[in-house]
């Protein structure tokens, strides 16, 4: 179907302050739908409580209204202006919150708004757990085994039937209060009062903890005729057990077959489209069992999210922009892909590199806070890297932290000693990966890794590597003895000048620099254009990289 | 990449305009020839290189690593490698999947397959996008670029080239539940293994026939319907198989064709094909279903194309799927006969499942025609 013409101003709602846990992510994804919007002739008003955002800027919308989040805003903006359509997806939870709760108390109906790119019997059954829950046993899409339970002796007898480890979940509690982690069998007792007593109705979710799996997450666009295209997979480095936006991701998925893969889609098509009627982005996160290749769906969002932006900056596929356009009637394939500019915008993306998006926490100004990474978001900004092979983009990413970072090399994680290495590696923390790679030069096994951290054997080869790449080069002792095939090898798998620098010892990073400049060695620049070079790409961004 | 291998041993590739690369070596040591093309798929790497319609192909990998996840016995289309060799940016020596059998680097070696790797695929799938398909050769042995260019003359043009009697099987087989009440008589030009399943796995009982094979052998089989299978090579060489599918259609036998068998099917309707600039090989390819109204995330692989303008002008065929990319003709149906085929790979291996319906849709096909229920 082509644009609605019946809509002719659309109010987007922000999201608000930025938080741990919900950053400018949601500002991108405002500002792009803003724009296509504004590029099919509708007028935008906008709503966000926070100013310090480009999406309030007065050249994104054509009226910003620099307002609390809550209902009375919304209804003294719809008073004041001749709103037809709502769009919530663009601005997180909260802006789908805003909207449910303007929905609820019939302010969409009274104005005559409709709510666009979003289906409220959608919305309810992906966030609430149980009904989510209940709804994928229904279409037979497997979960993690749980069962709710009111009384101790209810739990334990759960707990015994579905196994340890497990995750305890207090129902009706705010931000997780209550709820933990059970590893040991006499930990669980305790667990279950706790979270009982933490419940206002005495209540928890005993659910399957699948420590140890692969963690993969989809980012599908669907259209109002159902065309459903997955924009980006993306695999997380950190196995699940692990929030994804405080966990290491790559895209494209680094160790999935074809097999694995077409299960994960087709299971995220379906979910999709038995999820409601909605034109829009969404997110479909999984677990891999790594030994059986079994896979369970962790969670549905059926919005705009913090991945999609990811995913957007990942592929070269405006994810928010062409949701917009898919919320003002258009399908997919009445769009072009905003790349090539000739080509559809029904297609799936191929990368011919790799990113490695990769979590900066803040511990040094949260004094006193647990450091340990688990179910809570921690991280207070990201950065992503491209590179043509993944040590490369690992270690740009590991460049670019703004912390003294080199590469994938750290002071502090050099002074620990293999058995201190071991034993702090079980504890995921911020700092993790470089102490893996400092455990690996230490002479620990991939096999001793991976039985700790269950982080996909192939990421570690990769670290092994690096490792091997920074052994080779440490045993040089001269930079002019750096043979041109070992200089181009390091500046292949992202090595700085001035790790390079750091290893030789005897030079400095600007010597490095000319040194290689003499051999040939210097950046070139590549396109992401969507397409794997497939297609000639008219707004393409490039990243620079080695040959 | 730089691999941990202990000792690498270069490679080098030579096109037809003269372009030469030098890279490192993986899988067997040798000297080898074939069209290059280039395929944008991220996964599935076993599967493209076992399946047969690659046969005579130098394969450009866009995606930058593979190897990752190993090879799977389970995961091949045909019983060997196909591809005359590959070319990719990095090779994972060691895999992590914990399902799979082998590396792929000992996969190619124990297939005789000669691989070249770091060197810019993305450079050179830019050449082939702008230059059009032509023919090159990898080497372990030659590294003297005029030496290698008198190997790569012998290696023969795609134009005009008949491969698929040579690939087809030499015996007829049969495939599936021989109790089943349905019969599907298989053209074998090339067809992958999971086509064959997603009949079979729709209750069909199959007969795959050598591509030679005359319609009055076929016939004996007393088969509910006619699949014209995938292949490589050049559609236009193949008369005997256009007037196979010529006899099954005036025989009124529901009929699917897939790749060459769409080729086919075109040609037995006066339709020609040509030799398209570089082809499409991938797993992202936007068809429109003009039926339904509804797209799909198509699997392609080819390099010959049916002639736009013949199709939509044709009396005899109707247009059922375009591509959304470039237009091109992705599917026709016989306007009197049950007889339909597409260009893409609706069986998805690899590839996304989006089509898979056209194996219900033939299988209804014959139900209708031959009143089974």
């Amino acid at each position: 179907m082509p644009l609605d013409t019946s809509i002719k101003t659309v109010l987007i709602i922000g999201s608000g302050p930025i938080i741990i846990g919900q950053a400018c992510e949601f500002d991108y994804s405002g500002s792009q739908a803003a724009r296509s919007l504004r590029e099919e002739g509708i007028k935008v008003v906008l709503i966000n409580s926070n100013p310090a955002t480009v999406m309030t800027d007065s050249i994104v919308a054509d009226k910003v209204y620099l307002l609390p989040l809550n209902v009375e805003s919304i209804e003294k903006i719809l008073k004041e202006n001749d709103i037809d359509a709502v769009l919530p997806t663009m601005g997180g939870q909260t802006a789908l919150n805003l909207a449910m709760e303007a929905e609820e108390i019939g302010l969409w109906n009274e104005y005559n708004v409709r709510l666009i790119g979003v289906d409220t019997k959608a919305i309810d059954k992906a966030e609430d757990r149980e009904k989510f829950r209940l709804w994928m046993i229904e279409m037979g899409i497997p979960v993690a085994p749980a069962r709710i339970a009111n009384s101790l002796l209810e739990g334990k007898e759960f707990a015994q039937e579905i196994g340890i480890p497990l995750v305890i979940r207090p129902s009706f509690t705010l931000g997780g209060t209550g709820g933990g982690l059970v590893f040991h069998k006499e930990d669980l007792d305790a667990a279950l009062e706790k979270g009982l007593t933490a419940s206002p109705i005495h209540e928890v979710l005993v659910e399957k903890a699948v420590m140890g799996w692969k963690e993969f997450e989809l980012e599908l666009l669907r259209d109002a005729a159902d065309n459903v295209a997955i924009i980006c997979t993306v695999e997380n480095f950190d196995p699940m057990g692990i929030h994804t936006g405080d966990s290491i991701t790559v895209a494209p998925a680094m160790t999935l077959s074809d097999t694995a893969f077409q299960l994960m889609r087709n299971t995220a098509i379906r979910m999709m489209r038995a999820l409601g009627n909605f034109a829009g982005g969404c997110n479909v996160q999984f677990a891999l069992n790594p030994e059986t290749e079994e896979i369970i769906v962790v969670e549905i969002n059926p919005r705009v999210s913090r991945s999609s932006a990811l995913a957007s900056k990942a592929t070269g596929y405006p994810i928010a922009k062409i949701a917009a356009k898919l919320a003002v009637g258009y399908n997919l394939d009445e769009l072009k892909n905003q790349i090539t500019q000739t080509t559809s915008a029904y297609f799936e993306p191929a990368l011919d590199y790799v990113i490695v998006k990769m979590p900066r926490w803040n511990f040094d100004k949260f004094k006193g806070a647990d450091d340990t990474l688990g179910f809570q978001m921690k991280s207070v900004g990201e950065v992503m890297a491209i590179g043509r092979t993944f040590p490369e983009a690992l270690q740009k990413a590991c460049q670019s932290l703004e912390n003294n970072a080199t590469g994938l090399s750290f002071i502090s994680a050099q002074r620990m000693k293999p058995e201190e290495l071991l034993e702090s590696i079980k504890r995921p923390t911020w700092d993790r990966i470089f102490k893996i790679k400092e455990a690996i030069a230490a002479g620990i096994s991939i096999k001793t890794l991976r039985e700790i951290t269950h982080i996909d054997r192939w990421f570690l080869y990769q670290i092994q590597d690096i490792v091997t790449l920074e052994n080779k080069l440490k045993e040089i002792k001269h930079l002019d003895k750096i043979p041109a095939d070992l200089m181009r090898d390091a500046k292949q798998m992202g090595f700085s000048d001035e790790q390079i620098a750091e290893f030789v010892k005897d030079c400095t990073a600007e010597e490095v620099y000319e040194y290689r400049k003499k051999l040939g060695i210097t950046r070139v620049y590549k396109m992401v254009d969507t397409c794997s070079a497939e297609f000639e790409a008219k707004t393409p961004y490039f990243y620079s990289t080695f040959l | 990449m730089p691999a941990t291998q202990a000792i690498i041993v270069p490679a080098y590739l030579l096109l037809e305009d003269g372009t030469f690369l030098k890279g490192k070596a993986f899988g067997a040591k040798g000297t080898s020839g074939g069209e290059l093309c280039f395929n944008t798929g991220m996964t599935g790497y076993q599967e493209v290189f076992t399946d047969p319609s690659y046969t005579g192909q130098t394969l450009i990998m866009n995606t930058v690593y593979i190897g990752n996840y190993g090879v799977k016995a389970e995961d091949v289309e045909s019983d060997s490698v196909k591809v005359k060799g590959v070319i990719c940016k990095n090779i994972s020596h060691r895999y992590s999947r914990m399902t799979a059998d082998d590396s792929l680097e000992n996969y190619f070696v124990k297939n005789n397959i000669v691989a070249i790797y770091d060197v810019d695929t993305r450079a050179l799938v830019q050449h082939v996008r702008n230059k059009g398909a032509m023919n090159c050769i990898i080497s372990t042995e030659i590294s003297d670029p005029a030496l290698l260019k008198a190997e790569l003359a012998k290696v023969p043009s795609m134009d005009g080239l008949e491969l698929s009697s040579v690939i087809s099987t030499k015996e007829p087989y049969t495939f599936g539940n021989p109790d089943a009440s349905m019969r599907i008589a298989v053209m074998d030009f090339g067809v992958k293994r999971h086509i064959l399943q997603c009949m079979a796995d729709r209750g069909a009982y199959l007969k795959v026939f050598p591509a030679k094979t005359s319609y009055a052998t076929v016939k004996e089989f007393q088969p509910h319907g006619v699949f014209i299978s995938n292949g490589p090579g050049d559609p236009a060489s193949m008369d005997y198989a256009v007037n196979t599918v010529r006899e099954a259609v005036e025989d009124n036998k529901p009929l699917f064709g897939i790749c060459l068998g769409h080729q086919l099917l075109a040609r037995a309707n006066d339709i020609p094909t040509f030799k398209m600039h570089h082809g499409h090989r991938g797993l992202n390819h936007p068809v429109k279903n003009l039926i339904t109204g509804r797209s799909e995330i198509t699997t392609q692989n080819h390099g010959f194309g049916v002639v736009p303008e013949a199709a939509q002008n044709s009396d005899k065929v109707e247009v059922t799927h375009i591509n959304l990319n470039d237009g091109s003709i992705e599917g026709i149906r016989m306007k009197n006969r049950p007889a339909f085929s597409v260009q893409y790979h609706p069986e998805s291996t690899p590839g996304p499942h989006d089509s898979r319906y056209l194996f219900d849709d033939f299988i209804a096909l014959i139900k209708k025609e031959n009143n089974l229920n």
